[in-house]
């Protein structure tokens, strides 16, 4: 028996990640972020790149949601023609990270202090100039939350995150990647400009 | 010229929709669409010119829902595209299969603003169910076969395919068939496990008070026979929703009615009392649950739809079976076993007690016209054999309520959007796709004014249609509304409509005015018989209200009802 609403003991809201392949043709992209603004689904990041089989995509979602919610998103996505599989990948083990750059204010008597903080995190150091240096990490979010809370005191002149991408462990599940469909051969002609990024 | 193996983009749009079974579209040109009008005149395509893009829209839908074949509409760029954008909404919230081809500029000016520049496939995104924009003519076949095949399966749902000029006037000797449709990432046939259907028919048969909520999905899915035949089988009461109507014959003994905001009280009580709702094909749209958190309480409930994303949105389930309607009855129909529900059914009819002299029909003739009486007389004149197709609005629940539908596919109404104007043209595409059905175009003064340009369509083709103005001089249901919950201030809703009957003359077409019941009858009778489309306007009453009704957000068991006859004694027949 339930009480006939869609509320109830699943409503907790938490930050869910969802692996999303999807066929790499135009529009695409505008297709995933018009439902989710169109349903009225919250994202907090979402990352996109070429998978292993040519012309799909991957996307990692993170949404803040409860249980049913997330189930509705997973059928609305799947419900789109060129989505080719999406799987929430909440409940499964998983290495989930985050590429993110700081350019943090490093006068030269700071700088070895800063550079000593970076690599004892594990950031690397990418870029040196005389009043700044540029710290860039992969890791958790979490752990990069923690990287920007060290390196605050200094200055963080600039910052720029990703977004979570995600993969689950091999222990876990090694995900079959959905093949992409037989396109018959086209002719590709001039009047369709490649600006080079990927048609998504 | 060509050679015999070259062919234009736009000799093969029209070959690959020929390929389709496409004969008819709805269309109207422009600069931007030139090229495929002018290899149009090759194929044996008919080609019905309308009076604006909206209309194209919705007589594809209309012609879809007679049918269910995929209606076509084309319009040409910019200004021709987004007017479809109404009936693509339409189609959309009605599951009803419409593919819609637009001219757009060269690809080179695509993003320039060029003249009659829209960006079409952005703006009609989230109301089709996919769409394209073709910039190439090698890719014109392969998108169209796939549109179509988008656009019939699974749910069905409008797609619209936006081809440049360019891609239609450039050649291409490649072929395509539409065998190569290959969409990795559709999936329009699930099919649900064996052990879900076992759940499902273990509910049936333990339920004392199990009611089906007939939806659209079954004519959608052609599961008449299925349905009707576990309704039998189990003697399962059955509620209609308003697109659901036609699903099982008015007048089958165990067909309540229509459900929800206006339909009948012992329907709704029947569900606020079962213990188990079977939800075939339907979605329970706010106009069916009224308030959420109070509906059906003490039912268990089985949703059956063809679209997971339907499951658990507004009404937690307590199994899911997602698949094609009339596969799955196949499957759960075996498995259900044969019940006598006497003492349910007879509690229903019980509900159903006094409700019936409440009923307008039973009130005396005092010389007013009410659209009840119109549409109750239409019904029986036509011998409930008539399509006919409604609005939005009191006309629409007059229809559904006092118009008997006993055959599929014989409503044609715009339910989840809620269109005016959608009747007139829905009529024609339904007319054009079944011309040897009686059509009935029943439509209220307001939305008749949205799309009455249509009638210059009818008269060009030299259609038999039949139309019915219920005239009241108000938006009626809206002043209803204000009426209810706006204390009688009737703000926008007092209308002034032209001399409808004249006008249908103006257009070569029959007219007539009728003010006083004792005159429908022989109105009806004569509009049927004359071959061409006649308007008949009926003066009713202009204050009349639809009961009953239950108001937004009021649990479904409190109904306004009707209110009880004064010059009529409670028991009088």
């Amino acid at each position: 028996m339930n009480d006939g609403s869609t509320g109830g003991a699943s409503a907790t809201i938490a930050a869910r990640a969802y692996a999303v392949w999807v066929e790499d043709r135009p529009g695409v992209l505008n297709r995933v972020t018009s439902l989710f603004r169109r349903r009225g689904f919250n994202i907090e990041s979402l990352s996109v790149g070429r998978a292993r089989a040519p012309g799909v995509s991957r996307m990692t979602i993170v949404v803040l949601c409860d249980a049913n919610t997330s189930r509705r998103l997973v059928e609305q996505l799947s419900r789109l023609v060129n989505v080719l599989r999406c799987d929430e990948l909440t409940g499964t083990p998983s290495i989930r990270h985050e590429l993110a750059m700081f350019k943090v204010s490093a006068a030269p008597e700071e700088r070895t202090q800063v550079i000593q903080l970076a690599t004892a995190t594990g950031a690397r150091i990418v870029d040196v100039a005389l009043e700044s240096v540029v710290v860039e990490a992969t890791a958790s979010p979490g752990r990069i939350d923690g990287l920007a809370e060290v390196l605050r005191p200094y200055g963080i002149l600039e910052q720029v995150r990703t977004g979570l991408v995600s993969m689950a462990r091999s222990a876990a599940s090694v995900m079959t990647e959905p093949a992409p469909r037989q396109l018959p051969r086209r002719v590709t002609s001039a009047a369709e400009p490649d600006d080079g990024t990927g048609s998504v | 010229m060509n050679s015999a193996a070259t062919r234009t983009g736009a000799q093969i749009l029209w070959e690959s929709l020929l390929e389709e079974g496409v004969r008819t579209v709805f269309g109207y040109p422009g600069g931007a669409i030139l090229p495929a009008y002018d290899a149009l005149l090759d194929y044996p395509i008919r080609h019905v010119l309308v009076r604006h893009e909206q209309g194209a829209t919705h007589m594809a839908d209309g012609f879809a829902r007679a049918t269910g074949e995929v209606g076509v509409a084309v319009a040409t760029s910019g200004p021709g595209a987004t007017n479809m954008v109404t009936g693509i909404a339409t189609a959309m919230l009605d599951s009803s299969p419409i593919l819609c081809v637009t001219g757009q500029v060269g690809s080179r000016l695509i993003g320039t603003d060029a003249f009659q520049e829209t960006d079409v496939t952005g703006v009609t995104l989230p109301i089709t169910k996919h769409n394209y924009l073709v910039t190439e003519v090698e890719d014109i076949a392969p998108a169209l076969h796939e549109a179509m095949y988008v656009a019939r399966s699974g749910r069905p749902g409008p797609v619209l395919v936006d081809i440049t000029k360019d891609a239609q006037q450039a050649s291409t000797d490649g072929r395509w068939d539409r065998a190569d449709v290959d969409l990795p990432g559709y999936r329009p046939h699930p099919d649900p496990p064996a052990a879900e259907l076992r759940r499902a028919a273990r509910l049936v048969n333990e339920a004392r008070r199990p009611v089906i909520l007939a939806g659209h999905g079954i004519l959608i899915s052609g599961a008449m026979a299925a349905v009707r035949d576990l309704a039998e089988r189990g003697q399962i009461p059955v509620a209609m929703t308003l697109l659901g109507i036609g699903s099982l014959p008015a007048d089958h003994p165990l067909n309540m009615g229509m459900m929800g905001m206006h339909g009948e009280s012992w329907v709704n009580r029947a569900i606020q009392e079962a213990d188990l709702l079977l939800a075939f094909g339907m979605r329970f749209d706010d106009r069916v649950t009224g308030r959420l958190a109070t509906y059906a309480p003490k039912a268990r409930k089985v949703h059956i739809d063809i679209d997971p994303a339907e499951f658990n949105k507004n009404v937690r389930v307590d199994v899911a079976l997602a698949g094609d309607l009339d596969a799955v009855l196949a499957r759960l129909g075996p498995l259900v076993a044969a019940r006598d529900r006497s003492p349910w059914l007879g509690r229903i009819a019980g509900f159903r007690g006094e409700n019936a002299v409440r009923d307008i029909q039973h009130l005396p003739d005092s010389g007013r016209l009410y659209a009840a009486h119109v549409i109750h007389d239409i019904w029986r004149i036509t011998e409930g054999r008539a399509i006919v197709t409604t609005d939005v609005g009191q006309h629409q629940m007059w229809e559904a309520q006092y118009y008997r539908h006993n055959a599929p596919r014989s409503l044609i109404t715009s339910g989840g959007l809620g269109t005016m104007g959608f009747a007139l043209p829905a009529g024609i595409g339904a007319k054009v796709a079944r011309p040897d059905d009686e059509v009935w175009v029943i439509a209220g003064d307001g939305g008749f004014q949205m799309t009455m340009c249509e009638l210059a369509t009818i008269a060009q083709e030299r259609l038999k249609l039949n139309i019915a103005i219920i005239n009241n001089g108000y938006l009626g249901m809206v002043r209803q509304w204000q009426e209810f919950f706006y204390d009688r201030r009737y703000a926008g809703t007092p209308l002034l409509s032209p001399d409808f009957a004249a006008l249908a003359r103006a257009f070569g077409l029959g007219g007539e005015v009728v003010t006083r019941r004792d005159q429908v009858d022989d109105a009806v009778q004569r509009a049927r018989a004359d071959e061409r489309t006649v308007v008949l306007e009926f003066q009713v009453e202009q204050e009349d209200t639809v009961y009953p009704m239950v108001p937004t957000g009021a649990r479904l068991q409190d109904m306004i009802r009707r209110p009880k006859p004064e010059a009529a004694p409670v028991g009088a027949k």
